[in-house]
């Protein structure tokens, strides 16, 4: 693989699931549509931000990029490889280069492990040596001191909770981080703090991000380029100076529309 | 000058500890003013709406102060006719419509229970007033959704069902406890504009709990930045949007992106502004305690 190919290429991908609302007399459950054939590449290094009204499968997608889920159609190609249809023994080896951060550090993170423990899973997992120090070393990336790594979930504030779970996700040292609405449950002071250090992370460690959010103000902040969802479909794809410079899609636009700026001259209501 | 609702000096304490957890608050709400109460959370914001209402968890207890509710003192009064003031006289929007509603019950009798219950309606009277709010808050097919689950709806829906719920008695307060947290902005902006269309339409006063600074400057007209369980700053939200006074208003403003700036450069709200703050907290009434 050359070095400048993207280290995602997806191609009309696909999900559907069975609807559960409708109950046929014969034959099987009609089927939803999540996502609706898309395509699209990310390049390595850009933090792409995925965003999108709730039920717009911005999750799915996300999800189905790390094989949580399993497409129903279309491809999936990482690094090179097609990991659409890879067999769980095959993608094993290779989860170590794409992993996660969880919206919600309390219901992610085992309540009743320590922190160093919660870290060290992952790099159990995948057979690492040095599965303590590795930890350690993840725990001074997300600026926590290592006294963290016997404390417990509960003694954490919220902002410290998700750096925990930042450095699970970066303990394995891996190529691609899904972040899925990361920051959509702390305050400001704290949402500033993660972003800050998501950034630093992006670029000391070489990551490739793929973020979601429903807050297109975060998403300036951090992303170069931004996919806007709605219904399952790419409704713009375009470079973060472009897409809030000259938005094109009616889509993209209601949603800048609806964001309450902190000032009481913007006419909104 | 004394509001419709004043709270003087209120202190809420862990129960059986020195624990503060909100510190001498002081507040004044004239009739028909929508205020907002800002904060990080841990801040005490929500717990001055619960203290209002009169749904401190039990851990919880008010140490002192006076809760004046139209000029009568709601922690004066014996629990059962407290009960009976604040049922008739407020209302609260809670921030998760689907924890708020009953899944096991239809729409309609969670609308028209309180009007029964509290206010002594007819089954027959509050029912044909359920429908009327909903088609108030703008849900087509009001009969139908009062026969529904709360299951069968979206988050949009639910939440104005909320709504509608919270307007019933017509109360004069309305406790709107982050109540578009869990929606996306879209939605978002639809049920502020619905809550700023009925507080207009019913003159209701509100007090407006929120982390974000951004849906204050659309709804309120006041505002209360607390930390600490402590009032820091009080003041209308066109002052505060001109220059916050207090340092750590001014932080927590910083604080809050803006998409319509490019190179928005987030700041956390600094160590040194935190550790200030502290301080004052702490000088003004005794030892500082991190309760989070």
């Amino acid at each position: 693989m050359s070095a400048d190919a993207p280290l995602y290429q997806v191609r009309d991908l696909r999900l559907s699931l069975p609807d559960m609302t409708s109950k046929p007399l014969f034959g099987p459950r009609p089927r939803i549509e999540i996502l609706k054939g898309l395509s699209f590449d990310i390049p390595k290094g850009e933090v792409v931000g995925i965003v999108g009204g709730s039920g717009s499968g911005k999750s799915t997608l996300g999800r189905t990029l790390i094989r949580l889920l399993d497409p129903s159609g279309g491809q999936v190609i990482f690094d090179g490889t097609d990991i659409s249809h890879l067999h769980e023994d095959a993608l094993r080896p290779m989860r170590r280069r794409f992993q996660m951060i969880f919206q919600d550090p309390m219901s992610s993170l085992n309540p009743r492990r320590t922190v160093s423990a919660i870290i060290a899973a992952p790099l159990k997992l995948q057979g690492f040596d040095r599965v303590r120090e590795r930890a350690a070393e993840a725990l001074d990336h997300v600026g926590l001191s290592r006294s963290f790594a016997t404390r417990y979930p509960h003694e954490l504030s919220g902002g410290q909770r998700q750096r925990v779970g930042i450095a699970r996700a970066i303990a394995t040292r891996p190529d691609f981080i899904l972040a899925d609405e990361i920051v959509s449950g702390l305050d400001v002071s704290s949402q500033a703090q993660v972003l800050n250090l998501l950034e630093q992370l992006v670029a000391d460690l070489n990551l490739t991000l793929a973020f979601i959010s429903h807050d297109l103000s975060v998403i300036r902040r951090l992303c170069t380029r931004i996919i806007v969802l709605r219904h399952g479909e790419i409704v713009e794809n375009a470079l973060t100076p472009e897409l809030f410079g000259a938005p094109q899609a009616d889509y993209t636009r209601e949603l800048l529309d609806a964001i309450p700026l902190p000032d009481p001259d913007q006419v909104w209501i | 000058m004394t509001g419709f609702l004043s709270i003087r000096n209120l202190s809420v304490v862990l129960a059986g500890t020195p624990h503060r957890l909100l510190r001498s608050v002081s507040l004044d709400l004239p009739a028909g003013e929508v205020h907002g109460l800002v904060g990080e959370s841990g801040a005490g914001k929500s717990m001055i709406g619960k203290a209002i209402l009169g749904i401190l968890p039990r851990a919880i207890e008010i140490a002192e102060g006076e809760i004046l509710l139209d000029g009568q003192d709601l922690l004066q009064l014996p629990p059962a006719e407290r009960r009976r003031l604040v049922g008739k006289t407020a209302a609260l929007i809670p921030q998760d419509p689907l924890t708020a509603l009953n899944p096991s019950r239809r729409i309609g009798p969670q609308i028209t229970d309180r009007l029964v219950d509290i206010l002594g309606w007819k089954r027959a009277q509050a029912e044909a007033r359920a429908v009327e709010l909903l088609a108030e808050v703008h849900i087509p097919d009001a009969p139908r959704v009062m026969r529904s689950y709360p299951h069968e709806l979206s988050g949009g829906m639910r939440q104005r069902i909320l709504i509608a719920s919270a307007f019933a008695a017509e109360p004069k307060l309305i406790v709107a406890d982050e109540p578009t947290t869990a929606l996306d902005v879209t939605v978002q902006k639809q049920i502020l504009r619905l809550i700023a269309e009925m507080q207009s339409r019913h003159g209701t006063a509100i007090l407006f709990v929120t982390h974000d600074l951004g849906v204050v400057s659309k709804v309120c007209r006041s505002l209360s930045v607390l930390y600490g369980g402590k009032v820091v700053e009080e003041t209308e939200v066109r002052a505060f949007f001109r220059g916050p006074k207090h340092a750590y208003s001014a932080a927590l403003l910083a604080a809050t992106p803006k998409y319509t700036d490019p190179d928005t450069s987030l700041t956390p709200v600094p160590a040194e502004v935190i550790a200030a703050v502290q301080a004052e907290v702490e000088a003004a009434d005794g030892e500082w305690r991190h309760v989070r």
